[in-house]
């Protein structure tokens, strides 16, 4: 959990809106540093994450979240967190044999037709327990990343619908929140791509987008962050609808700063 | 104007963006002019994953059919959040036809009981869509709203398309107060331009520096003071004018030593002749 990230999104563990969906989104650069955020900030928040990773392994998520504190392993073994490890997973599908749909059901299929396994895994994992008092705040559903199952012959309206599903059952029905990584393309030409980024950014509350430099590649400043809050106008603006940061990426930390005043160049 | 839209009947189409949302001046809208509502709920379960009985046969789209078959006399207003949804899941062709079914429903002929005028109100997020669809839907329209704005205020920019009249347009500035009412303004309001962003204090870059970059009175009246070289002032213009006559071309003055031979055809020395 970056500290300076939550000083500029307002937010700490103990009081973070719940029902929201946040959209990260990179666009010539490697945003997963706001992931690792994410999901530190929701396990110290005492939350119930659910974590689709199809992009990592188990072990690297594990290395960061050390660093920032956060231990994913004792975090799994008392069930706080259910961890989809995609890349295990999708070799499950064929070489096991499996009574009910495997999450990953759609990488049998020719035509790959929608995600409801996927979905049922999702509301399966973060359901309330009955029975037993509430260990956990709220529920929280993490997926790095989404751009992956494009990749993997899935259809964007498929997506599109998995995440609506994911939604109106973890933001709404549990009011717990959804934190969503999306790549974006850029110059090349993707237009499944496009269709699910829009389609994501018009249904989230917060749009957090980490961009190259458009000068290139720099040592001190790595990128740039814009924050985009997604709600109605209202007559007098508390809070500014967008903002930018340029950041720099340490070891343990992100340190951000206004454009132009990384402290390397003062 | 914009509090007026659902009056002139039709398809208005609300263009949104992923900046400039749109559900919100929905919900006004809608607000503003219903009586009573109806709400069909497919939010939860929209292609019936659950497979419940109380899922509606046909889906979204079968609801808005059935809309079509109502022999209720007075008007109404259907509100679609999202038409985009359904332009994502369905043929453009059939989300048209079935728009232009419920839109013009008033002028049916053969009809034995007369209708009131039917309003659907849609919202369309454009960057979802390209130009084919979206265009489809724009024709369709009566009136089309399409969302922007500056710095925190929002703008509706409204064209309507009367029939045998000309299509009007026109810009309206409006937030929406947190109970969902409408409320009009004039245009962007000063006070909501910040003039320096809040968040970061101004910094004077030369307090930390190993150097001096600023100037004591006395250098700065002498740079003040100071004359361009290349500036064309009245003094220069009158030493151009009137040459000095003390001021001489620069002479050289040469002893040629031994050694030197002032030969002018061969100065270097070096041809072998």
């Amino acid at each position: 959990m970056f500290v300076e990230l939550n000083n500029l999104l307002n937010t700490t563990p103990d009081r973070a809106e719940q029902g929201k969906l946040t959209l990260l989104c990179d666009a010539k650069t490697d945003g997963s540093f706001l992931v690792h955020h994410f999901l530190s900030f929701y396990l110290k928040a005492n939350c119930k994450v659910c974590f689709v990773a199809l992009f990592q392994s188990f072990s690297h998520y594990n290395i960061v979240g050390q660093k920032l504190g956060v231990n994913l392993t004792v975090a799994r073994e008392r069930g706080q967190l259910v961890f989809l490890e995609g890349l295990k997973s999708a070799v499950d599908v064929f070489f096991q044999t499996q009574e009910e749909p495997h999450p990953l059901q759609f990488l049998r299929e020719a035509n790959a037709g929608n995600l409801k396994p996927l979905f049922e895994f999702v509301r399966e994992a973060l359901k309330p327990v009955d029975g037993g008092e509430a260990r956990w705040t709220y529920p929280v559903l993490l997926v790095d990343d989404l751009s992956v199952l494009l990749s993997l012959g899935v259809g964007a309206v498929a997506v599109l619908d998995f995440i609506h599903y994911c939604r109106a059952t973890v933001c709404w029905e549990l009011k717990g929140n959804m934190v969503i990584l999306v790549h974006d393309s850029g110059d090349v030409e993707d237009e499944e791509n496009d269709i699910l980024l829009n389609g994501v950014s018009h249904q989230s509350h917060l749009i957090l987008r980490a961009e190259g430099l458009a000068t290139g590649f720099c040592r001190d400043v790595h990128g740039q962050l814009r924050i985009l809050w997604r709600r109605p106008s209202q007559p007098t603006a508390q809070r500014d609808q967008s903002l930018t940061y340029q950041y720099k990426i340490q070891d343990k930390s992100v340190s951000f700063f206004a454009k132009g005043m990384s402290p390397a160049v003062l | 104007m914009l509090d007026s839209l659902l009056s002139l009947g039709g398809l208005v189409l609300l263009r949104d963006s992923v900046e400039w949302e749109g559900r919100s001046l929905l919900k006004a809208l809608v607000k503003k002019s219903a009586l009573w509502l109806v709400y069909h709920d497919f939010f939860r379960d929209p292609l019936n994953w659950s497979k419940t009985e109380e899922a509606l046969p046909g889906g979204p789209l079968g609801a808005l059919r059935a809309i079509c078959k109502r022999t209720d006399p007075g008007p109404v207003t259907i509100a679609l959040d999202s038409l985009s949804w359904l332009l994502l899941h369905l043929p453009c062709t059939t989300l048209c036809q079935a728009l232009h079914a419920v839109s013009h429903q008033d002028s049916c002929p053969g009809d034995s009981s007369p209708v009131g005028k039917v309003s659907v109100l849609g919202l369309l997020h454009e960057e979802l869509h390209g130009p084919g669809p979206v265009g489809a839907l724009s024709s369709l329209a009566q009136t089309e709203v399409t969302l922007g704005g500056t710095k925190g205020q929002a703008s509706a920019h409204i064209l309507c398309r009367r029939p045998r009249q000309r299509p009007t347009d026109q810009t309206q500035w409006f937030s929406i107060l947190p109970d969902f009412s409408l409320d009009l303004q004039e245009g962007p309001s000063v006070e909501s331009q910040p003039c320096s962003d809040p968040h970061i204090p101004p910094v004077d870059p030369t307090t930390h520096l190993t150097f001096n970059l600023h100037l004591s009175k006395k250098e700065r009246e002498a740079r003040d003071s100071l004359i361009l070289p290349f500036q064309f002032s009245s003094e220069k213009q009158q030493a151009l004018l009137r040459p000095r006559p003390g001021q001489a071309t620069s002479h050289i003055f040469y002893e040629p030593d031994a050694y030197d031979d002032l030969d002018q055809e061969d100065p270097d020395d070096d041809l072998d002749i």
